[in-house]
């Protein structure tokens, strides 16, 4: 038998992509659940409690770290993958007419998935960046409740987070049921279901999510 | 039926190509794509010029070899066909179509819109052989086979190797194809013996020849002309990992 090289085959490779998209995605789950919080309109009190304690328990620093490594992990996968399938076809099509078969979210992964990354990059640096690093200079966290309506006063940044849900959106639309069918999680029994809780959760996530901005600039959440 | 042909020609593999355009006129409405190609040659013939080199064997949509990416689609406009099962009245009078070679590294250009798709045979070689008694016929009750995957192998038997799933594939993929031969044998006893080593050998192979990765777009499914299921894309997913993991 030969050897079977997983992890840079190119199964291994969805494998991967798979595996650590629906971490992310578990972790999606947690995130929008704590941010939720700023609905019970108690000038943020429960929300804090919880920021409090994904700020500065122990295991939840572990579990950071563990989300960065398996951002990280997806990215380098996906950068791999865009590289890889570009080099697979040295010369293009004239013509050609893709829409005829497949949906454009599911051809522009990398695309969105960059999208997502810039919007990362500046939502890091508006709350998880400021707040560590008054945590490691002063040993006190920030007020993240008063730093949101600061922030979300502002049209433009509300717009950007708008306009990240939306990359969100078609990025799980695909990525959700995808994950399944590359871990060969696929059974005719399931994949009606696979599919239902993809749409939705694809629907419902980056919905929630829009809506938090939305509603500080709108004086909904106080 | 009149018709504005831009077809790619390349005089061999090192040559640069490029799309030549034809006008082609008097085309029967119920002529297959293949015979329309055929009337152009004559006519490209009779004025001394080179024919346009294409592929195809059995014109009954079984063999797999006709090719062409037609109008920005694998074997053109049609669901589960091949080129030659493609018709001329599914164009419209005066449209402009592009015909293009199965584009993908894996499979470089011989000739025009000949590919050299030889790399399909070195997966399945890889696959090993599935031995059948010679001498008196076995019983035909001696291996039970469950019915559903009687149907499900047979199913997945259905694909004719044409590479249609590699060239509409965005990523030059060629798992459906791949996992098509994996599935057949893995759901059937008489396979089951090689089951771990094919899977891990015949997906080697296909990295080795240089095929793009599976990004469950499913372009594939969609213009495969047996209408091969990504559900085998899945079942190979599941076969190679276990056979990775339980690999000595």
């Amino acid at each position: 038998m030969q050897n079977s090289v997983l992890i840079t085959s190119s199964i291994g490779k969805k494998l991967i992509m798979g595996l650590t998209g629906l971490f992310l995605v578990f972790f999606l789950v947690v995130h929008a659940s704590i941010n939720g919080c700023i609905w019970f309109n108690d000038e943020g009190k429960t929300f804090l409690y919880y920021a409090h304690f994904m700020g500065t328990n122990f295991l939840v620093h572990i579990a950071e770290v563990g989300l960065f490594g398996g951002l990280i992990l997806h990215m380098v996968d996906g950068l791999l993958l865009w590289k890889q399938n570009r080099d697979a076809r040295p010369v293009k099509y004239a013509y050609s007419n893709p829409s005829a078969n497949s949906k454009w979210y599911s051809r522009s992964m990398g695309l969105l998935g960059t999208l997502i990354l810039f919007f990362l990059i500046v939502h890091l640096r508006n709350f998880w960046g400021p707040n560590r690093l008054n945590q490691i200079t002063t040993g006190e966290e920030l007020n993240l409740f008063q730093l949101m309506q600061e922030d979300f006063s502002n049209l433009w940044m509300v717009v950007f987070y708008v306009a990240a849900c939306f990359s969100l959106f078609w990025h799980l639309l695909h990525g959700f049921k995808s994950a399944f069918q590359s871990l060969g999680l696929n059974n005719v029994k399931y994949n009606k279901a696979i599919e239902i809780a993809g749409t939705a959760f694809a629907i419902i996530v980056p919905l929630v999510f829009a809506l938090m901005p939305i509603s500080f600039y709108f004086n909904l959440v106080h | 039926m009149k018709f504005n042909l831009k077809v790619w020609r390349q005089k061999n593999a090192q040559a640069q190509g490029k799309l030549v355009d034809y006008t082609i006129e008097n085309i029967i409405p119920d002529m297959s794509f293949l015979e329309m190609v055929d009337v152009l040659n004559d006519n490209l013939v009779r004025k001394g010029e080179d024919p346009i080199a294409f592929d195809h064997d059995c014109r009954e949509g079984i063999c797999g070899m006709c090719s062409m990416y037609i109008s920005g689609r694998a074997h053109g406009p049609h669901h589960a066909a091949t080129t030659c099962q493609l018709y001329m009245r599914s164009f419209k009078d005066g449209d402009t179509i592009y015909v293009e070679p199965f584009r993908a590294g894996a499979f470089p250009i011989i000739k025009d819109l000949v590919t050299d798709r030889s790399a399909f045979d070195r997966i399945i070689a890889k696959g090993g052989f599935v031995s059948v008694n010679t001498g008196q016929a076995q019983d035909a009750n001696n291996l039970p086979v469950d019915k559903a995957d009687a149907e499900k192998a047979m199913d997945a038997a259905a694909c004719i190797g044409c590479g249609a799933c590699v060239a509409a594939c965005p990523n030059s993929a060629a798992m459906l194809f791949v996992s098509a031969k994996i599935s057949q044998l893995a759901l059937l006893p008489q396979g089951g013996p090689e089951r771990n080593n094919r899977a891990i050998n015949m997906v080697n192979q296909m990295d080795e020849e240089g095929f793009g990765n599976c990004t469950n777009i499913g372009a594939c499914e969609a213009e495969c002309p047996k209408e091969i299921k990504l559900t085998n894309i899945a079942r190979m997913n599941r076969e190679y990992l276990v056979a990775s993991l339980i690999n000595e």
